[in-house]
């Protein structure tokens, strides 16, 4: 770097690349670089916070991704593998789930209340999710629930409406808990979606059997205008197999991840690649950001990673590839509904007992309509994603639904966040309420790319 | 199990609806937007081809009659009925036209009312009456509980005096539902409606307003002085009971906010479809899959546009579905005319921006449909009603509490 690219403010700390400094700005930015110099801490003016190992609470800290498992590979057989059948439509408007559905959700509600929501916080800190809490997951059948039942998964039929009806009931107890829960199931689904016999076989006994490993669906990537349809990722072609390179972003656990289901573009088109974390290449970097911090986000760095060219999940002719896109918005708006009942579940008592001027708050239309429109907005959401899933589920074009439903929940889930807040009003900025992590969960929706799907 | 597509058994009614409101009401919405006032004389022969359908029973009881809540329907799971055809068809007129639509003889307001309230004997001597509903009046308008116009018990007939505002279709109309009170002191308890027809001496149309749109539907003012009406023709109970309250003359309401709704639902995808055409033409084509920010400002708001018109269109079926399968909906349909009522003005006057002077020109219809939409906010129950209804519903709170 050149002497006037250091002397120049811009492109850190989050300034612009215009700004200029003048002669007190020089000044000031010497002093600052001495406040920073280690010899205030070698004479022991300082506490050190050194941290020696792996932590997804801190950026720039790299690491291998983890050692993992072998898969027991059985290759061969590229037909396409098991898929679930498409639910049968009776033709009738209806916003009764079926009774299936509503025992799942009622366990799932279970779990979120009693076990996900009183965890959300300290998650929230540590950028972890508690062990047992993922156990727990496990056992109530999350990564097996978009897996169809003759590979020993639960779902009969096409199962987006369940796995929207989950993540909403999930993400009411807590959004970056509901991400990490979600992220192995939610590659245990792709492989059951677009997966090969071999590919099935190979990966799938591990999601159903007891020891699950964490895998996460990485598509998303660090860059101004991302467009997910055209991964700057690449995969080309050497030999049997493919070389990829590039950074994905949003990976869910990726330290711990056994299995990656990565974007990349291969001839021009975007698809779907399974990575070992045991392949050579790969390096994970812990990417805390505003909110879903209990899913532990990380980015993957993939240099020169060889892949064998069973490697590839679905087709190369990106259309496995958009579909994946579509289904993993489709999880995000249900956990925005999830979060944004939350929301009102939260609001609703607290200005009907806080006092001011003499009365609840809830008297005043000021505040009484700002509660009136979370739920109308809600509502709205709720109906836009259940009707992508429905349609997902019976098997029908749903680009249209799924793309209105991810507006609608990333502007009125916004919304929602923000006046969950405002509602609070000071006792809203803090910690000792949840309204803020709300807060900061919402904003991810219309920005995350995969990591979730139904 | 979860769908919340059109019912397939509504589908043929719909298409039927959308040829009329194409081929019927589109060729003459510019023509009686600027003759306001002058009857339209071609829904007469619509009105019998309306007629027609209901008799045969092909029509799914869609129109005003539909929101009739069938109370002996056997408990048969899922039901898609009379409420949820009556909003999509209603919803496929007013993409036709919503002043037409509102003025389509025989489908009154007061229709509706009649039939979400009346016995079965009162229906029967109503039928093929075309009535008008008449509440509002100068001194008030969404405040419905300070009605005074006074019904007077007098022998066998009511003796009604007053003045009523804002009556759709008061003057084409053969017969208004008005409100008035039987005693005033005794609050809302003591509002009662009436169908009062307009040969009874005394009821006089004193003038039609001029307006901001729906001008092809006649708004009266009507006066009612010393209206002699049979006792017969109050419709529900005519006891007052303080602890019912209002809410008897309110449940007309639950049944005809999803219909507003789904005006307002029908006239901004009229906006959508012809802008989204208008759009493509200028180069500018909606793609669903990539991210809203990476396509034209045009193309990002249109995407915004539509998802908040699917999200009235959906909780205005959810409610007329509700309706139909007998489950409590007035939260819901107070959601639905909520976000219908914003959505219509936020799209039309949208449309309106992203075609610019040819949206603004009477050349195209989108500034037509820019103004029709504004009273969708406002009529049976304005934004503000609503969302004070949704409020209260809420937060559990009372009239009192949450004023």
């Amino acid at each position: 770097m050149s002497l006037i690219n250091i002397l120049k403010p811009g492109g850190r700390n989050g300034l612009s690349s215009r700004e200029r400094r003048d002669p007190i700005g020089f000044t000031v930015a010497a002093l600052n670089r001495l406040a920073q110099s280690d010899l205030i801490d070698r004479v022991g003016l300082r506490k050190q916070t050194e941290q020696a190992v792996f932590t997804v609470t801190r950026n720039g800290f790299k690491t291998a991704t983890a050692a993992g498992r072998q898969f027991k590979k059985v290759s061969g057989n590229t037909l396409a593998g098991t898929r679930a059948p498409a639910a049968k439509a009776s033709g009738l408007f209806d916003l009764t789930p079926t009774d299936d559905e509503q025992m799942l959700v009622d366990v799932v509600t279970e779990f979120a209340t009693e076990v996900v929501r009183p965890a959300a916080a300290e998650a929230n800190e540590t950028c972890a999710a508690p062990e047992g809490l993922l156990k727990a997951s496990l056992e109530i059948g999350l990564p097996i629930l978009g897996v169809p039942e003759s590979l020993g998964g639960i779902s009969e039929e096409r199962s987006a409406t369940a796995g929207v009806l989950v993540a909403e009931a999930l993400a009411r107890g807590d959004m970056g808990l509901a991400v990490a829960a979600l992220a192995p199931g939610s590659v245990a689904t792709a492989l059951g979606l677009w997966g090969t016999v071999a590919q099935q076989q190979t990966y799938l006994p591990a999601f159903t059997g007891d020891d699950v490993p964490a895998a996460a669906l990485a598509l998303t990537e660090p860059s101004v205008l991302f467009d997910v349809l055209a991964p700057a990722t690449t995969a080309e072609r050497a030999g049997d197999g493919f070389v990829l390179n590039g950074v994905k972003s949003a990976v869910v656990r990726g330290a711990e991840a056994e299995l990656f289901v990565v974007g990349a573009s291969l001839d021009g088109k975007p698809a779907l690649f399974l990575v070992e974390s045991s392949t050579e290449g790969l390096e994970v970097e812990g990417d805390p950001s505003m909110g879903v911090r209990a899913a532990s986000l990380t980015r993957l760095e993939l240099n020169d990673v060889k892949v064998d060219a069973d490697a590839l999940l679905g087709d190369a002719d990106g259309e496995a590839y958009t579909e994946c896109v579509r289904l993993a918005r489709l999880a995000w708006c249900a956990l925005a509904v999830g979060t944004g009942q939350a929301v009102l579940d939260y609001v609703t008592p607290y200005v009907n007992e806080r006092e001011a001027f003499g009365e609840p708050i809830s008297h005043r239309q000021a505040v009484a309509f700002m509660v009136a429109d979370i739920a109308i907005e809600l509502q709205s959401m709720r109906l836009l994603t259940y009707k992508a899933a429905a349609r997902a589920a019976q098997g029908k074009d749903f680009s249209r639904e799924v793309a209105l439903a991810r507006k609608l929940c990333a502007d009125k889930g916004m919304r929602i966040g923000l006046d969950g807040v405002q509602l609070l009003g000071g006792h809203g900025f803090v910690k000792e309420h949840p309204v803020e992590r709300w807060y900061r969960d919402l904003r991810a929706i219309g920005i995350m790319e995969g990591a979730v799907l139904v | 199990m979860l769908n919340l597509e059109t019912p397939k058994k509504h589908r043929m009614l719909i298409d039927q609806a959308h040829q009329v409101a194409m081929n019927m009401l589109r060729p003459i919405s510019r023509k009686y937007d600027l003759a306001e006032h002058e009857y339209p004389k071609e829904l007469d022969m619509l009105a019998a081809m309306i007629d027609g359908l209901e008799e045969s029973g092909a029509s799914e009881g869609a129109g005003a009659t539909g929101v009739r809540r069938d109370e002996t329907a056997a408990e048969t799971g899922n039901k898609n009925g009379s409420n949820l055809s009556s909003v999509l068809s209603v919803a496929e007129m007013c993409w036709g036209d919503v002043g037409l639509m509102l003025t389509f003889p025989r489908q009154g307001l007061g229709n509706s009312a009649i039939a979400s309230v009346a016995t079965d004997a009162q229906l029967e001597r109503f039928k093929g009456t075309w009535a008008s509903m008449a509440i509002t009046e100068p001194a008030f308008g969404s405040d419905s509980a300070q009605v005074s116009t006074t019904a007077v018990l007098d022998g066998d007939d009511y003796v009604i005096n007053g003045e009523k505002i804002f009556v759709t279709s008061g003057e084409r109309s053969d017969s208004i539902v008005v409100w008035a009170t039987l005693d005033k002191s005794l609050g809302r308890a003591a509002i009662k409606s009436f169908v009062v027809t307009k040969d009874m001496p005394g009821v006089k149309v004193e003038r039609c307003e001029h307006k901001l749109g729906i001008r092809a539907s006649d708004t009266a003012v009507i006066t009612f002085t010393d209206v002699r009406v049979p006792k017969e023709n109050l419709l529900g109970s005519p006891e007052i009971d303080v602890k019912q309250g209002f809410a008897g003359a309110m449940a007309t309401f639950d049944n005809t906010r999803p219909l507003v709704a789904a005006m307002a639902v029908g006239c901004a995808r009229a906006s959508l479809d012809l802008t989204r055409d208008l759009l493509e033409q200028a180069g500018v084509t909606i793609d669903y899959d990539r991210p809203a920010q990476l396509q034209s400002a045009a193309a990002a708001k249109f995407l915004q546009l539509e998802a908040d018109w699917e999200a009235a269109q959906l909780l205005t079926m959810q409610a007329a579905w509700m309706a139909d399968n007998r489950k409590p909906n007035s939260l819901e349909a107070s959601m639905a005319k909520a976000k219908a009522g914003r959505v219509a003005s936020d799209v039309t006057l949208s449309c309106v921006e992203l075609a610019g002077s040819v949206g603004y020109s009477e050349a195209e219809l989108l500034e037509k449909w820019a103004r029709d939409s504004k009273i969708l906010d406002i009529f049976e129950g304005t934004q503000q009603i609503q969302q004070l209804i949704v409020a209260r519903r809420i937060l559990g709170l009372t009239s009192a509490e949450l004023k």
